[in-house]
């Protein structure tokens, strides 16, 4: 049992079941496998961008301006197929993976070689993409009826029961794992948040992988542009705002270590999954709005007192090691 | 103990007149693994300097925390006039008249002179507010008292080196203090600036003040001190008056045993040049270097904290902006612009503090050792963690690595297992030079011996070594020739045969 708690993602989806069976006995079918998979579906877009937030995060950096970069993406998409529906569904979706790196780039040149810190970077990036989105619109809205049904209902048509919205997220988890996991990159990814210095006397480039960390996870944000304008069908410039900042908080609550270096792929798909139960649930218990911001800030506290915590207690378990081989001695 | 209490005895009979401020008996610092301090025995008396004297790591540093109350000592006890007294803080220390101008001085560029010397104890007016006024008068008599003229009102920023230093020592004298220590004070400083420093000293000992002067330059410490105590590997070694020691004596006392029977150097066929650097040089930090290595050499680099030792090995890591001249390896010109450059091309590089630039704690033991391997332990670039695991295993055995398993966190090992992962991880490179930076700084006697009988082992498998370190017996005891550098310059290369630590001492140092 002691064990078993130690493991954090496994207390998150403890934590995550015993809520959505609290839930369940104030809302009747609150646990039903069909708004369950609502809750997944509703939560798709914050997985997929706390996914990018989390590899840059590993990398000891933070990026800010990954809903300004959602918001400008789905903004130009929106507006190219309004003006020319003739373009294939395809090409707008390659081009807003390429947008969003793109932007994502300009991010990580400026870590890369101008040494600016991450935050002060994207707080700048994430003001500049929001005013180009404005720019870019003159302000205005793109409507449900000036785009293509194609381009609107793509992400919402059933596959085996699940929306390709939910199969896409799902696929995306996937390839970061297998990212992180399995490519160089992921190592040194991890390697440059856990120990910057190490890593470079191990040979690693450090700007490199910190640098391709923003591209993936802006080509992430453009991805997420298209889909958050088609699921919501409706683009305009402050869609998403403050949106980032969920990102971040499903990563702390996930387990990734703030400082870089530490956390898993699935921590960061429990920790959004946690922020899409609170979301969904509070409304149907009848929760103001307004109580639901407080509470995801108090959880998202309690997780990062929660990670200093067992960060701690590594440090004793050391000491004690020590302590009994000098007995020994 | 005997011969402890019998030295001031006889002190105390030839000049009765003079009893201590402030004397330590017994002292033991212990950290985890390591005994900084074993039972030291040190008396300042008024009005006189006693310099100490020590190698890196011998105990100097922390014997001034323990005076300026931020380290509590194990075992043993401080008294000041005839009282044992206890320095809870470092406030407590102040309070009871110690004082002390830090080897790196620890001001701050954007406040103003007079709010660097005050800071922490400005004075205040009767509403409770910061006396500005006082402040700067007060400033002012300190920096005239120093025969200096700088204004008060000035920010640290805009003042040279050697007028920070003032700042500093102005900022010591500012609390009423009796005892005074100088931890090696002038590192930083010109002749000129020395020579004003010392007039400040005299100063201070006409003052009663009992001054304690940590330097490694001999003649500074015999043209400035009374007194002297040597420290060696945590234990007082030996003190007395200065005007009878003669240096060697001193010498003798601060490298201690006849090193070449400690260390486990082993006779090991030099073979053909190796590595080959040619006039490398930096613009700020070192220039005209030029030296071979041989196959199975090694060569010891000595020198003081901030001679470019470090910065000439990084440099040739590629980890640093990189320098001009010329590098070959086994005959080829190299250029190395990165770590990576350099790993490819088969010299490593193991850094001098293996937590903070050896390992990612957080990893697994075996992604630590695979990190600089990842190109040969991969398949079509896709990671492949069989490989690393044999990789890990292999040095793992090789180095008698105890570790619950191969896949926990770096950071659950104990301090010489963790430097077992940090030399198998460069093994694993298959490396044909390597690097050593300060290979035992911070570790035990024993854990050292271990540490040099596997340096003595990889010469002998025909790896050509760099070992920079500060210890003497060490640098002695291992290397087959010895490079000294000075002030970023190559001071001379000397082969084994024949060498003495006075020899390498006065190159270090520069005195004739």
């Amino acid at each position: 049992m002691q064990r078993l708690l130690k493991n954090r993602e496994l207390l998150l989806a403890l934590i995550i079941l015993v809520m959505i069976g609290g839930f369940a006995t104030r809302a009747a079918g609150f646990a039903a496998p069909a708004n369950l998979a609502n809750i997944f579906n509703d939560t798709s877009i914050l997985i997929i961008l706390a996914l990018g937030q989390m590899t840059v995060i590993l990398t000891k950096s933070i990026d800010l301006s990954v809903a300004a970069n959602l918001a400008f993406t789905g903004m130009a998409v929106a507006m190219l197929d309004a003006a020319y529906p003739g373009l294939p569904l395809a090409l707008l979706i390659v081009l807003a993976v390429v947008i969003g790196a793109a932007l994502g780039a300009i991010n990580g040149f400026l870590v890369w070689l101008l040494q600016i810190p991450p935050i002060v970077v994207t707080l700048g990036t994430l003001t500049i993409y929001r005013g180009m989105a404005f720019v870019l619109s003159g302000g205005g809205w793109v409507n449900a009826h000036q785009m293509t049904p194609d381009f609107l209902n793509l992400p919402r048509l059933p596959v085996l029961g699940l929306p390709i919205l939910s199969w896409l997220a799902i696929a995306i988890v996937l390839a970061m794992w297998f990212v992180l996991m399995r490519t160089p990159f992921g190592r040194s990814a991890y390697a440059s948040g856990g120990n910057p210095t190490a890593a470079v006397y191990a040979g690693i480039d450090v700007g490199r992988a910190r640098f391709l960390a923003f591209v993936l996870s802006g080509a992430l944000a453009g991805l997420s542009g298209y889909l958050w304008v088609s699921r919501y069908a409706v683009a305009y410039v402050d869609i998403a705002a403050g949106f980032e900042l969920d990102t971040v908080a499903a990563c702390v609550i996930g387990g990734i270590s703030i400082a870089g270096g530490i956390g898993t792929v699935i921590g960061t798909v429990l920790g959004a999954l946690f922020l899409g139960v609170i979301k969904n649930a509070l409304p149907v218990i009848g929760i103001s709005p307004f109580a639901q911001m407080a509470i995801s800030g108090v959880v998202i506290i309690l997780a990062v007192v929660f990670n200093a915590r067992a960060e701690k207690k590594k440090g004793r378990i050391i000491l004690r090691e020590r302590a009994a081989k000098e007995k020994l001695a | 103990m005997l011969a402890a209490t019998q030295q001031p005895d006889t002190g105390s009979m030839s000049e009765s007149a003079e009893t201590p401020i402030l004397e330590m008996r017994g002292i033991s610092q212990i950290f985890p693994g390591v005994k900084a301090l074993d039972g030291v025995d040190i008396a300042l008396y008024p009005g006189q300097v006693t310099a100490l004297i020590g190698e890196n790591g011998a105990g100097k540093s922390t014997l001034v925390k323990i005076l300026t109350g931020i380290y509590r000592p194990n075992e043993g006890e401080i008294v000041m006039d005839g009282a044992p007294v206890a320095f809870a803080n470092a406030q407590a220390a102040i309070d009871a008249g110690v004082t002390a101008i830090h080897q790196e001085t620890v001001l701050f560029d954007e406040l103003t002179v007079g709010e660097n010397i005050f800071l922490g104890h400005a004075p205040r007016t009767r509403f409770g507010l910061i006396d500005w006024k006082t402040i700067n008068e007060r400033a002012r008599v300190l920096m005239h008292q120093l025969e200096s003229d700088i204004d008060p009102t000035i920010r640290l920023k805009d003042l040279s080196i050697a007028q920070r230093h003032l700042v500093a020592i102005a900022r010591a004298l500012s609390v009423e203090a009796r005892i005074v220590i100088m931890d090696e004070p002038t590192a930083a400083l010109s002749r000129k600036e020395i020579d004003d420093l010392f007039r400040i000293v005299e100063t201070l000992k006409k003052q009663g003040k009992a001054i304690l002067f940590i330097s490694h330059k001999f003649d500074e410490v015999y043209e400035i001190a009374e007194n002297y105590a040597v420290f060696r590997d945590g234990r007082m070694v030996g003190s007395g008056r200065l005007k009878e020691t003669p240096q060697e004596e001193i010498v003798r006392l601060m490298v201690g045993r006849d090193v070449h029977d400690v260390f486990p150097k082993s006779r090991v066929a030099i073979g053909e040049t190796v590595l080959k650097v040619e006039g490398y040089r930096h613009d700020t930090e070192f220039r005209d270097i030029s030296f071979e290595l041989r196959r199975g050499e090694i060569l010891g680099v000595y020198g003081l904290i901030g001679a470019g030792r470090s910065e000439l090995c990084q440099s040739l890591f590629g980890t640093t902006v990189p320098a001009s001249g010329k590098t070959f390896l086994e005959g080829r010109e190299i250029v190395i612009r990165s770590s990576a450059d350099a790993i490819a091309a088969g010299i490593v590089y193991v850094p001098e503090e293996r937590g903070r630039h050896g390992l990612a704690l957080e990893m697994p033991i075996f992604q630590n050792m695979s990190l600089p391997s990842l190109a040969r332990t991969s398949v079509r670039g896709f990671l492949k963690a069989a490989n690393e695991f044999s990789l890990a295993r292999k040095y793992a055995e090789r180095l008698d690595l105890r570790a619950a398993a191969l896949s926990v966190p770096v950071g659950t090992l104990s301090g010489g297992n963790q430097q077992k992962v940090v030399i198998g991880k460069w093994l694993a490179t298959r490396p044909k030079v390597i690097i050593l930076d300060e290979p035992t700084k911070g570790i035990d006697i024993g854990s050292k011996a271990a540490v040099h009988a596997f340096i003595s082992e990889l010469a002998g498998e025909g790896l050509s070594i760099i070992m920079v370190s500060s210890e003497l017996p060490e640098i002695l005891g291992m290397s087959d020739r010895v490079m000294v550098m000075r002030e970023g310059l190559m001071a001379g290369i000397y082969d084994r045969e024949g060498l003495t630590a006075e020899t390498l001492v006065r190159a270090a140092t520069g005195n004739a």
